[in-house]
C-alpha cells in the first residue's frame, strides 16, 4: 500500500514542474516508467520464474506422471498420491516430521525465550551471545558429524558411556532405536538453532522501551505480571515470526538427519523431505517424489495459513 | 538491604544457568578439537578419556591428504561470493521497483513474490534436477549459484530498507535530470548499505552451509563444497577412525568459527534482523 501512496504523492507533485497540460508527456512518462520497472524487476523475476515457478509447475505435472527420468513419461492420474497415502513409509515420514516439529518448536522457542530474558538482565551479553551462536554458524553436516559420535551406541558413545559410568543408568541407543531417534534428532536440532532464536528474542526484548516496564513496576506489578501484560504482548510479533519460521523449518528437516542417521537403516528417522529425496534420487520415481513434495507443500501452506489465522487472537501489534 | 541481597542471589543464579547452557553449547566443539588429536588405538582402548594420549597431530595432514579440503574451501568461497553479489544486486533492484516505481500489477506481483517464499525448496528438487541436466549444468557450480539467486526473502528485506530512504533525496536528483538507474546507484544503494551488509551475511552463510543442493547436483570430488566434502569424507573414512574424521570436521568448521568471532557483532545483528522480518 505504501508503494502506491508514495508514488501517488510524487505524481501529484510532478505536474507543477512538468508541463501540466500535456497529456502526451504524462502517457510517455508512464510508459517510460514501465520500462524502468521491467528493467529493475527483470533479473530477479527471471530467476524466480526459471528456478522456482516453472519447476513448481513442472512438479505439479510430474506428480500425475510415472517417469524414471530417462524412459517414457506416462499419465497416471492420482496414482502417485494414492500410493503415498497407502504407503506405510510415507505415513511414517509424516508422523516423524510432525513429532520432530512437536518437540523442536515448543521446546526450542520456550528455551530461547527464557535464555533471552535471562541475558536481558545480566552483564556480559556479548560473550554469551557469541557462545550460544556458535552452533548457528556451523554447517549442519559438521554438527551432525560431531553429535553422531557423542550419541553413538556401544563402547564409543561418549554420552551413554559417561552416564552409565557416573550414574549407572543405561540410556537408549539414540541413533539406532526407531522409538528414540527423533528425540535425538530433535535435541540436536534445538541445540543448533537455539542461538538464533535467542538473539532474535533478545533484540525484541531490547526494543521494548524501558519506561513501559518501569511504569508497570511503579504501579506495583510483580515480575510475572510485567512479563504477562507488558513484555509478552510487546514481544508477540517477534515470537509469532519465529514460530512460523520454526514450524516451516521443522517440516523441511533433512541435512542433519541425512548425516546423523541413515533413514534407510532406521525408519524412525525418515522425514517427508527424506522421502522426497529417497523416491527422487535413490529410486528414481520422479512422479512419486513430486507427489510427496506437493503434499509437503500443502501441509506447509495449511499450517502457515492456520498460524496466520491464530495471529489475530494472540499477537499484539502496536498501531 | 534484603532486596539487594536477593537481587545479588538472583544474578548469581542467572549466571550459573547461563554458564551451564554455555558449556552445553561449547562442549561438543571442545570435544571435537581434543578428539581430533587422538589416535585410532586410544579411541578403542579408552574411548572416554578426555585428553589425547599421545597427542597425534598427524590426523590433520592425513585428513588433508585424503580429501581436497583446500579446493573445497575455494569452491565454497567463490560460490558464496558470487551468490551474494548477484542476490544483493538483483534483489535490491526488484525491491526498488516495488517501492518507488508505479507499474501495473505491482501489488499482485509482490504478493506472488511473498507467496513463493512459502514453497519449500524441496518441491523443486526433481524438476530443477531435470532442467539443470538439460542445460548440461549438473556437476557444475552454476547449478548451485543460479537457483540460489531467486530469493523473494531478499527482495522483501531490501524493500524494508529502501522504504526508509527519504523520497525527497530522489526527487531532488530527478529535478536535476537524473534517470532511474542513476538514482538507484547513486542515491538508493549508498543509503541502504547497512541493510545490504546484513543481507549479504545471511545469504553468504546460507550458501556456505547449504547441503541438499550440492548433494544432488554435484558428483565429482573436486567440485564439492566444504559441507559436501565432509559428508563424503565421513562416508569414505568414517569407520572407527574418529580422530581423522574429527580432524576433518575441525578443518571444515574452525576457519568459519574464527571468521564469526571476528565479525560477531555484525553477523549476530544481521541474523537477528532477518528473524524480525528485516526490521
Amino acid at each position: 500500500m505504501t508503494t502506491s501512496t508514495l508514488s501517488r504523492t510524487t505524481d501529484a507533485r510532478r505536474p507543477a514542474t512538468d508541463k501540466p497540460d500535456s497529456r502526451r508527456t504524462l502517457l510517455g512518462r508512464r510508459r517510460r516508467e514501465r520500462w524502468w520497472a521491467a528493467l529493475f524487476l527483470g533479473p530477479q523475476l527471471a530467476a524466480l520464474l526459471v528456478f522456482t515457478l516453472i519447476p513448481l509447475g513442472f512438479a505439479v505435472v510430474l506428480a500425475f506422471m510415472k517417469w524414471d527420468g530417462l524412459g517414457e513419461k506416462s499419465w497416471v492420474g492420482f496414482d502417485n498420491f494414492q500410493t503415498q497415502f497407502s504407503d506405510p513409509t510415507f505415513r511414517d515420514a509424516v508422523l516423524n516430521t510432525l513429532t520432530l516439529g512437536l518437540i523442536t518448536v515448543p521446546v526450542g522457542l520456550v528455551l530461547a525465550l527464557l535464555i533471552a530474558m535471562a541475558l536481558n538482565n545480566v552483564r556480559g551479553k556479548t560473550i554469551y551471545r557469541v557462545i550460544y551462536f556458535l552452533p548457528v554458524v556451523t554447517s549442519s553436516v559438521a554438527v551432525a558429524v560431531i553429535w553422531q559420535m557423542l550419541l553413538a551406541s556401544g563402547d564409543l558413545g561418549m554420552l551413554n558411556n559417561t552416564v552409565h559410568d557416573w550414574f549407572g543408568i543405561t540410556l537408549p541407543d539414540w541413533l539406532n532405536d526407531p522409538d528414540w531417534v527423533m528425540v535425538a534428532i530433535a535435541a540436536v536440532t534445538i541445540w543448533s538453532s537455539l542461538g538464533l532464536n535467542v538473539v532474535i528474542f533478545l533484540a525484541g526484548l531490547q526494543s521494548i522501551p524501558a519506561h513501559l516496564t518501569e511504569v508497570a513496576r511503579i504501579d506495583g506489578a510483580g515480575p510475572l505480571r510485567i512479563f504477562r501484560h507488558v513484555t509478552l504482548p510487546l514481544l508477540s510479533p517477534t515470537i509469532f515470526f519465529s514460530f512460523v519460521v520454526a514450524v516451516i523449518s521443522s517440516f523441511q528437516a533433512f541435512d542433519q538427519i541425512y548425516v546423523l542417521v541413515d533413514p534407510d537403516h532406521n525408519e524412525g528417522a525418515r522425514t517427508i523431505v527424506y522421502q522426497v529425496y529417497d523416491l527422487g534420487f535413490k529410486k528414481f520415481e520422479f512422479g512419486a517424489s513430486s507427489a510427496a513434495a506437493l503434499l509437503l507443500t500443502l501441509m506447509t501452506v495449511v499450517v502457515t495459513v492456520a498460524q496466520f489465522g491464530m495471529q489475530k487472537r494472540f499477537v499484539h501489534y502496536e498501531s | 538491604m534484603v532486596t539487594a541481597i536477593r537481587r545479588r542471589v538472583g544474578t548469581v543464579a542467572l549466571h550459573t544457568l547461563l554458564i551451564v547452557g554455555g558449556l552445553l553449547m561449547t562442549f561438543p566443539f571442545v570435544w571435537m578439537l581434543l578428539t581430533a588429536f587422538k589416535g585410532e588405538g586410544q579411541m578403542i582402548q579408552d574411548p572416554l578419556a578426555w585428553l589425547p594420549d599421545p597427542w597425534r597431530a598427524s590426523n590433520f595432514p592425513d585428513a588433508l591428504d585424503a580429501m581436497p579440503f583446500g579446493r573445497a574451501y575455494w569452491n565454497s568461497f567463490y560460490i558464496a561470493a558470487i551468490t551474494v553479489v548477484a542476490t544483493l544486486l538483483t534483489a535490491s533492484m526488484a525491491a526498488y521497483a516495488f517501492t518507488r516505481i508505479e507499474f501495473p500489477f505491482s501489488r499482485s506481483l509482490f504478493v506472488v513474490f511473498l507467496l513463493t517464499q512459502m514453497v519449500p525448496t524441496q518441491v523443486t528438487l526433481v524438476p530443477l534436477y531435470v532442467m539443470l541436466s538439460h542445460f548440461g549444468w549438473i556437476d557444475t557450480h552454476l547449478a548451485l549459484i543460479l537457483p540460489a539467486i531467486a530469493n523473494p526473502f531478499a527482495v522483501f528485506m531490501m524493500r524494508q530498507f529502501i522504504r526508509a530512504v527519504p523520497i525527497e533525496l530522489e526527487e531532488a536528483a530527478r529535478l536535476d535530470g537524473a534517470n532511474r538507474w542513476t538514482i538507484f546507484t547513486r542515491i538508493v544503494l549508498p543509503n541502504i548499505k547497512p541493510g545490504m551488509a546484513a543481507l549479504g551475511i545471511i545469504v553468504f552463510l546460507g550458501s556456505w552451509n547449504s547441503f541438499i543442493y550440492p548433494l544432488i547436483f554435484l558428483n565429482s570430488e573436486e567440485n564439492f563444497t566444504v559441507p559436501m566434502l565432509l559428508a563424503s569424507f565421513k562416508g569414505q573414512h568414517g569407520g572407527l577412525d574418529y580422530g581423522m574424521l574429527l580432524a576433518a570436521s575441525t578443518i571444515s568448521v574452525v576457519p568459519m568459527l574464527i571468521a564469526f568471532m571476528i565479525g560477531q557483532r555484525k553477523i549476530i545483528n544481521s541474523m537477528a534482523a532477518s528473524g524480525m522480518g528485516g526490521r
